[in-house]
């Protein structure tokens, strides 16, 4: 138990800090826009039970209503039809150690600011992997764009021919799941795909290929400017929904603070 | 000629508010059906069935030959003004505060002498028409106009009780998103409305009227989204006191019936546009514009619902949708015995299918944002409180009453 003792004394002192990867849950926040047809992702919504008055005189609380894919959020992967007949595909049903493990970070921030359809690829990765090492096995990897940065209209960034954000191309999802064997992998939109990904081949390439093989989701991360390309510990863990395709998440990561 | 009225001064934030009052609103259960044909803006009196009488005031036999078979008929509106007089003071606390007042008795050219308010062009002995308006306590009374048009005739401050006309008003059309927004705020400001705030939901994706909105002059566009408590609640608390007339055109419709949908997703999406929406909206601004119902010249006046007719006889291929327009319909009514004693009027803008993405396979003639526009317009400036816009909500108004059972039936097989 001395790591742990150790890691409450770190966290104690402030060698590792606590940084928060969540948007707020709010409103107005965007929500994945799907052709107008399709059953549409419910956005966050929230009705006052009491506030302290004649409906409850000594406590205020709130009715929530949102989708499993609202705000910063979770995707198991029984939510794509690739993943329908991976074993404990849902969110209850994942063992609870694939909610924790070391995170290593892509910084495709530069790029994502000169193209907004700029595509995250193998040779991108490896070039990574040259300069940080090879991303371990387990580990959860991070698609860094500073997409979180952008709000209103300029976050889903929706024309008329769809959405325009950053996202992988299935060479790159297919390293990262068969030769890396990563947990999962981020992004700071609002899907684990490219805005146009549609378009890709196959469509939505991150979701089919990560899914398929049993690899989890994580979108609409906040801030991960926050944190180093590797040694992070990332915490992600969904609400337990019987049958949960995902849940809106509180991500947090443990960092150690360069003691330079 | 009427003075026409001048814009209002900003208001006196020293003085007490006026509460609203109300007229004399007690009727028989005989003379309702004078409020009923004022609803819709008909002039209508009781004709006997057996001896063919026109009956006035409303009774329950006739004043002929006894018979109890009265029924109310739209009416030949021509008279003469044959007396008049101005009330200075009234024991009722409504005249008291908007004497003087000109009221007068015409007889009617089908034979009967009516009691009326009269507009301050009729002149005595002349000609006139009668009108059947609902006043401020929403119960029909009849006015004496001129025959033809006169200038700023509808500024003529005893008609302007009777009526929510858009001029020098302000408006809240709660969805910017709707196609309809544009052709709505154009005939608003168009009737003299002196500014439309627009409600605007999730500005974080494109919609394709957004420009046309900001572009026109007295437009504001405000965030408002009615299935968000928060976002209504919000910009209550910034115009809810100069909303004297709320505009909902909010709504959200998908076809489909109950068995072909077979979840309830859009159904949720339908209610919670629809009908909570309704809800929040009069939760929100209801209160303040209820108490704003005497506030001068731009004082709260009326709360239009935009509902399909099939709200009254479900059409099975939008059966989700129709649901959400029968339950929105039903808080409607509520909220106008709500809103009465504001002497705020609640209408509703029946239309039937609409010119859009969702009634692509729907036969014409399906109604077009300009028609809707005029609709609401002249629904406003006649102060109703069912407005039919379009020719297959008219046709289903007139076969409702004939037999609404059939109309079921015959809408539930393809109909319209």
């Amino acid at each position: 138990m001395s790591v742990l003792a150790d890691l409450a004394g770190a966290m104690a002192s402030g060698a590792v800090e606590v940084v928060d990867l969540t948007h707020t849950l709010d409103p107005d926040f965007p929500v994945i826009v799907l052709p107008p047809e399709f059953g549409q992702c419910a956005r966050f919504r929230m009705e006052e039970i009491s506030a302290y008055d004649h409906r409850g005189p000594a406590w205020k609380w709130h009715n929530l209503h949102m989708s499993e894919h609202t705000g910063t959020h979770f995707d198991a992967p029984c939510h794509w039809i690739s993943g329908r007949d991976v074993a404990n595909g849902a969110v209850d049903e994942i063992d609870p150690a694939a909610f924790v493990g070391p995170v290593c970070v892509i910084d495709c921030s530069a790029e994502s600011a000169e193209d907004e359809d700029y595509i995250l690829t193998r040779a991108r990765i490896e070039a990574w992997e040259a300069e940080h090492g090879a991303i371990p096995e387990g580990a959860w990897v991070l698609m860094r764009t500073d997409w979180s940065k952008r709000s209103g209209a300029k976050y889903l960034n929706m024309r008329e021919d769809g959405a325009h954000s950053p996202g992988p191309d299935a060479g790159a999802v297919l390293y990262l799941v068969e030769e890396r064997g990563i947990r999962g992998f981020g992004t700071e939109t609002v899907g684990t795909d490219a805005g146009q990904a549609t378009h890709f081949e196959p469509p939505y390439p991150a979701h089919y290929h990560l899914h398929g093989a049993g690899r989890y989701g994580l979108q609409c991360l906040s801030g991960l400017d926050r944190l180093p390309a590797t040694g992070a510990m990332l915490l992600a863990a969904p609400l337990k929904i019987r049958n949960g395709t995902g849940s809106p998440l509180r991500v947090l990561a443990l960092v150690e603070k360069e003691t330079a | 000629m009427t003075d026409p009225i001048a814009p209002p001064p900003k208001k006196n934030p020293q003085k007490p508010q006026a509460v609203p009052l109300s007229p004399p609103a007690a009727r028989s259960r005989a003379a309702l059906g004078l409020s009923a044909a004022a609803a819709e803006a008909r002039f209508a009196l009781q004709h006997c069935a057996e001896c063919g009488a026109v009956q006035y005031p409303p009774r329950d036999a006739c004043h002929g030959c006894l018979s109890t078979d009265l029924r109310w008929r739209d009416t030949d509106p021509a008279g003469t003004l044959i007396a008049e007089t101005t009330v200075r003071t009234s024991p009722n606390l409504y005249f008291r505060r908007a004497a003087p007042w000109r009221t007068g008795t015409v007889r009617l050219d089908v034979g009967v002498s009516v009691v009326a308010h009269v507009h301050g062009d009729c002149e005595k002995g002349g000609r006139v028409r009668l009108i059947n308006r609902l006043d401020r306590a929403g119960q029909g009374v009849l006015m004496a106009l001129p025959e033809g048009e006169t200038p700023n005739m509808a500024d003529d401050p005893e008609l302007r009780e009777l009526t929510c006309d858009p001029k020098h008003r302000r408006v809240l059309l709660t969805d910017a998103r709707q196609a309809n927004a544009p052709a709505l705020a154009k005939a608003l400001l168009d009737a003299g409305a002196s500014v439309v705030f627009v409600g605007e939901a999730e500005t974080w994706r494109p919609y394709p009227q957004r420009e046309t909105l900001a572009a026109m002059e007295g437009v504001q566009l405000l965030p408002l989204d009615v299935t968000d408590t928060s976002s209504v609640v919000e910009l209550a608390g910034e115009i809810g006191g100069k909303v004297d007339i709320l505009v909902n055109n909010a709504r959200f419709v998908r076809p489909g019936g109950i068995l072909s949908r077979g979840d309830v997703g859009f159904a949720q999406r339908e209610m919670d546009v629809n009908a909570f929406g309704l809800m929040r909206l009069a939760q929100a601004f209801g209160p303040g514009m209820r108490a704003r119902g005497a506030d001068g010249v731009n004082n709260a006046v009326a709360w239009v619902n935009i509902l399909s007719v099939h709200a009254l006889a479900s059409d099975p291929a939008y059966g989700g949708f129709n649901a959400s327009q029968a339950a929105a319909l039903s808080a409607a009514q509520t909220l106008r015995a709500e809103l009465r004693p504001g002497g705020v009027r609640v209408a509703t803008l029946f239309v039937g299918p609409t010119e859009d993405d969702w009634h692509q396979d729907v036969p014409p003639p399906k109604v077009l944002p300009k028609a809707l526009a005029r609709s609401l317009v002249q629904g406003l400036r006649d102060g109703t409180e069912e407005i039919w816009c379009g020719d297959v909500a008219q046709d289903l108004r007139d076969r409702l009453r004939q037999d609404p059972k059939v109309v079921e039936r015959q809408v539930s097989e393809g109909g319209a």
